[in-house]
């Protein structure tokens, strides 16, 4: 095989792109990882623990970043992006663009010591918003590479010419304002795309109050609360008045499976509210949770088991409602929802001291315009278009590029696993003799 | 030359920090023998915690390495690794666990979990200076394999194999490929019939050049990863071969719900395979009501079949189309169209004109009927009414079933099945398509219920994890194995029968019978160990002088 046969690129550094770039490597293919944001682990580095087996999820990811990172034959890119695609199975021209980080990671060595002379402050993306971070950052205390980064947006060097804490502080003299973003030409045989999900922006649901009323969550706020390194440190609070909270309540398709907004299912989020219901009773003995739901999926090994579990040794409660809206008490901060008992047709108002909404699962921003740059087609919810599921689950439309994960529609951690995997046997096999 | 001991100890974050005092476990661990840094790190496991260890190890000489954080089974191959990378043998390592047996498990006792803590770290020290280096082996890969199976995920990870260059057995009980699909009438989401479906898959199985051993059955598999001997019986005659790996992909079965709401007892209660043949025969069906989780999500049966909601969708679909005039009802608990193209397909089954109605597991509906069942009542759960349903045909959508061959099965390969008789993978989680056994691995409905789609993904997982090994047509084999001091074995055999592994055996030493282990296949589990009547065998890495150093250490002081 020639080197160019023998490179894959793969795009998305969540677990089903980490998964395929192993495999890959381990099959003797030469891998680029390209991830846009600054450290691979994706979404999964931000959950608490992973249902059915309440595994603790970084524990069993972050071995795996390490061992992608030492890996001789995975040249990692983060921060980073395609630039440009040309040629076509088994000639792809790939150009990446390197963003400039400002800081010179040969010398940089995260430590933290910029951090601490930072004067400008940034919501965290990796704890969902919850607290802040600083324009120079190290997204989460694990990360691959630990390495930091200039947020170009928010450094008031970069912005306005003042400052240079940053650079005063670095010992090892790693700050380089002037860094320009880099662009790297190679040619690979095949790309696989691992781009995954974000979570749907549920404030234009106005009727479930998000972003107005304090004490309604999102679950992935909820799950950064809920890890002993989050911004709480494992302790759950009401954002109102810091207060332990008693009820929780669950809602399960925030705008999904709603014609209003998206109508398919996004897979995951009954088990994972299950779960979380369960780790918070673990972590306040005195809680107790509802969760509304229109269909309880769960359809994996284990999942019923699992919620079976929640019922009888957590006190989770399962109602089978849609709620209609919810509101803030302005007295107390309590969130009240609002539904109707579908047998009488009554409006009934359930008093809570924190609602944690579930909310669609959507393709990541910029996975439309990456499909566009590369041809490859996409469905009319933004995933990438599988044209022959049944036989070929991990083709798309444009021979020699593979999607896995959930990209390509919503799954949970195995199943993204394993169309990894499946990714990877497809690229081998594309290529034929070993 | 006295060990130069490295200790480093993690807080986990607050883990471990927030119950153990992590600096006085330091302060303390610095002053037992030998060591001669201690050191903590917020994560021991990120990037820069591992380079801080390397670089420790190098800077200060350390030739052996405690590290105390979380488990083994997770992060102990990280920290050999480290230690490799730093120029000390990999097994001059101990990891002590100080989160799940100390911090995590004694959240509410500082002081103890911290006492704890020190003597665990006191006895890892103590065993670590007595550690000796360890060398792992490499053996040989056959470079083809077996694939058990020949249904759509046996074709495939066959089919995938045999392109990638190997030789590929593909063994199939049955007369013809194609598994549960060649029986269907439709497949979603595919616009080929399931008939031109197989087809097309069994002609590529052929081009590909995988063998296949039709009307065949597994007799025997010896041996281990990268040398199984497979013995299978092909129409009654005898063959052997031997592949580097195994795939299992033995599929699942239909439940048939004898009993259940008049299953046997009246003709035009059927299930849902045997409605798609009718379907495919273009038979008429007429009205049709279908019940979901006919013998499944009860006690007895508490999971769920995944993929019957979807089955029973297409089918009342196939029905609409074929016969407008009939009514379909479906009558279920949950509808599981998980993600999205599975949610569009329900949708538009809804649009179609099919019914949906739920009942619950306390109050399941009740068939009526003389020759023929005639109707259904049920206690609606959304409305909270009666409704009483007659048809023509009543549909019972029964889970997906373990292979009854899975035991005999599991016995040769030396694999788990789950409590419901699926095979158990390696972590459900992130090793889905493997086993803990190496060089076996499984996918599609053997694992558990799976669609089409599902089915072909995880038979490629498989198939990319099985060539691994056959690409690199060598693996490394564990250090940490059991080892026989021949100079006392009497040659009892008692070990033998403890070792699930078939890894040893009796051989004639200067006429002597003794024990020998087979280092490819010894996994290091420790079993013969204790099974030998007069200490013949020690295991490596965990030597009777070793652990009792441990158990001296645990109690001094007190």
């Amino acid at each position: 095989m020639s080197d160019r046969e023998r490179t894959v690129v793969v795009v998305g550094g969540g677990i089903a792109g980490i998964q395929v770039s192993l495999d890959l490597a381990n099959m003797g293919f030469d891998v680029h990882l390209v991830e846009r944001t600054p450290s691979i682990g994706g979404r999964m580095a931000q959950l608490d623990k992973t249902f059915p087996t309440n595994d603790c999820s970084m524990c069993i990811l972050s071995p795996k970043m390490i061992e992608c990172a030492n890996n001789p034959r995975i040249k990692m890119h983060t921060y980073s992006e395609l630039e440009s695609v040309k040629g076509a199975f088994p000639a792809f021209e790939v150009v990446i663009r390197e963003k400039a980080r400002y800081v010179d990671l040969t010398r940089c060595t995260g430590c933290g010591d910029c951090v601490a002379k930072c004067p400008s402050k940034v919501s965290s993306e990796f704890d969902a918003g919850l607290v802040k971070r600083k324009a120079i950052y190290v997204p989460f205390v694990q990360a691959v590479p630990k390495k930091m980064t200039i947020d170009k947006e928010h450094c008031i060097m970069i912005t306005k010419g003042k400052c240079g804490n940053c650079k005063k502080a670095c010992k090892a003299g790693a700050i380089d304002y002037d860094q320009k973003d880099n662009l790297i030409t190679f040619e690979a045989s095949a790309i696989v795309l691992a781009t995954g999900f974000d979570v749907f922006d549920v404030t234009v649901a106005q009727e479930f109050s998000y972003g107005r009323a304090k004490n309604v969550l999102t679950s992935l706020e909820l799950e950064r609360m809920l890890n002993a390194s989050g911004p709480t440190g494992g302790h759950i609070v009401r954002p109102s008045d810091h207060q332990e909270p008693k009820k929780i309540a669950f809602i399960q398709c925030v705008c999904s499976r709603d014609k209003k907004y998206k109508e398919y299912c996004s897979s995951v989020c009954c088990m994972y509210a299950t779960k979380e219901a369960i780790l918070a009773r673990e972590h306040c003995p005195e809680l107790s949770s509802t969760i509304f739901y229109m269909d309880l999926r769960a359809v994996g090994k284990g999942f019923q088991n699992f919620v079976q579990r929640a019922k009888r040794d957590y006190g989770v409660e399962y109602i089978r409602a849609r709620p209609a809206k919810v509101e803030e008490d302005p007295t107390t901060g309590d969130a009240l929802v609002y539904y109707e008992n579908s047998r009488t047709g009554e409006s009934i108002a359930r008093r809570y001291d924190m609602v944690v909404l579930c909310p669609a699962l959507v393709p990541t921003l910029g996975s439309e315009s990456l499909c566009s740059l590369l041809g490859v087609r996409i469905d009319g919810d933004k995933f990438v278009a599988i044209p022959r599921p049944a036989d070929r689950p991990v083709d798309t439309s444009v021979k020699g590029i593979f999607a896995c994960g959930f990209c390509q529609t919503p799954m949970d951690i195995p199943d993204s696993v394993v169309q990894a995997s499946g990714a990877a046997a497809r690229v081998a096999q594309a290529l034929g003799v070993s | 030359m006295e060990p130069r001991i490295g200790v480093f100890i993690c807080h986990c974050g607050s883990n471990i920090a927030n119950t153990v005092d992590v600096e006085e476990v330091v302060r303390y661990a610095s002053t037992l023998p030998d060591v001669v840094h201690a050191d903590h790190n917020m994560y021991s496991c990120s990037e820069d915690g591992v380079g801080s260890i390397k670089a420790k190890i190098k800077e200060k000489g350390i030739d052996r390495v405690v590290v105390a954080a979380c488990t083994p089974r997770t992060h102990e191959p990280l920290f050999r690794n480290a230690c490799e990378a730093a120029g000390i043998n990999r097994y001059l390592f101990e990891f002590v666990n100080i989160r799940e047996h100390c911090s995590w498990i004694h959240m509410k006792e500082r002081e103890l979990a911290t006492e704890k803590a020190k003597r665990l770290v006191r006895m890892g020290v103590a065993k670590v200076a007595l550690l000796t280096p360890q060398e792992e082996s490499e053996s040989p890969v056959v470079k083809s394999a077996a694939v058990i199976g020949g249904g759509v995920s046996g074709m495939t990870a066959a089919i995938s194999l045999a392109d990638q260059g190997f030789e590929t057995h593909l063994i199939e009980k049955g007369s013809e490929l194609g598994g549960l699909v060649k029986d269907l009438g439709a497949l979603f989401p595919s616009e080929s019939t399931p008939l031109e479906f197989v087809k097309t898959m069994r002609d590529e199985t052929a081009a590909s050049g995988v063998r296949i051993h039709l009307s065949s059955e597994i007799k025997d598999i010896q041996g281990y990863i990268g040398n199984f001997d497979v013995t299978i019986s092909e129409n009654g005659k005898e063959e052997k071969f031997k592949v580097g790996v195994v795939i299992t992909a033995t599929g699942a079965d239909e439940l048939k719900p004898v009993g259940e709401y008049g299953y046997g007892r009246y003709p035009n209660v059927i299930t849902q395979s045997e409605l798609e043949k009718k379907l495919a025969k273009g038979e008429r069906v007429g009205n049709t009501v279908m019940i979901q989780c006919v013998g499944a999500r009860q006690p007895g049966r508490e999971y769920c079949s995944r993929i019957c909601c979807m089955t029973a969708i297409k089918n009342a679909g196939r029905i609409l189309a074929l016969e407008p005039k009939s009514r379909v009802v479906v009558v279920h608990r949950d509808i599981m169209s998980y993600n999205a193209r599975n949610e569009a397909l329900y949708r538009k089954s809804m649009e179609d004109g099919v019914t949906y109605l739920r009942y619950t597991l306390e109050d399941k509906p009740r068939v009526e009927g003389r020759d023929r069942a005639e109707k259904i009542t049920l206690r609606e759960e959304t409305l909270d009414e009666d409704i009483a349903l007659p048809f023509d045909t009543l549909v019972l959508s029964t889970p997906l079933v373990p292979n009854p061959d899975n035991g005999k099965l599991q016995k040769m390969l030396k694999v788990p099945l789950d409590r419901d008789g699926f095979f158990l993978e390696a972590h459900v989680k992130l090793r889905p398509v493997e086993f803990a056994t190496d060089g076996v691995f499984i996918c599609g409905c053997a694992r558990w219920p799976s669609d089409v789609p599902e089915c072909i993904s995880q038979a490629g997982a498989a198939a990319a994890k099985a060539s691994i090994p056959l690409r690199a047509g060598k693996v490394r084999t564990e250090a940490i194995t059991a080892e026989v001091d021949e100079t006392t074995c009497t040659g009892c055999g008692n070990c033998i029968a403890t070792c699930a592994y078939g890894a040893i055996s009796i051989v004639e030493v200067e006429g002597m019978r003794v024990a020998r282990v087979n280092l490819a296949q010894c996994k290091g589990c420790g079993a013969c160990v204790g099974s030998c009547h007069n200490g013949s065998i020690q295991q490596r890495g965990f030597t009777e002088k070793q652990l009792i150093s441990m158990i001296d250490c645990l109690t001094e002081g007190d």
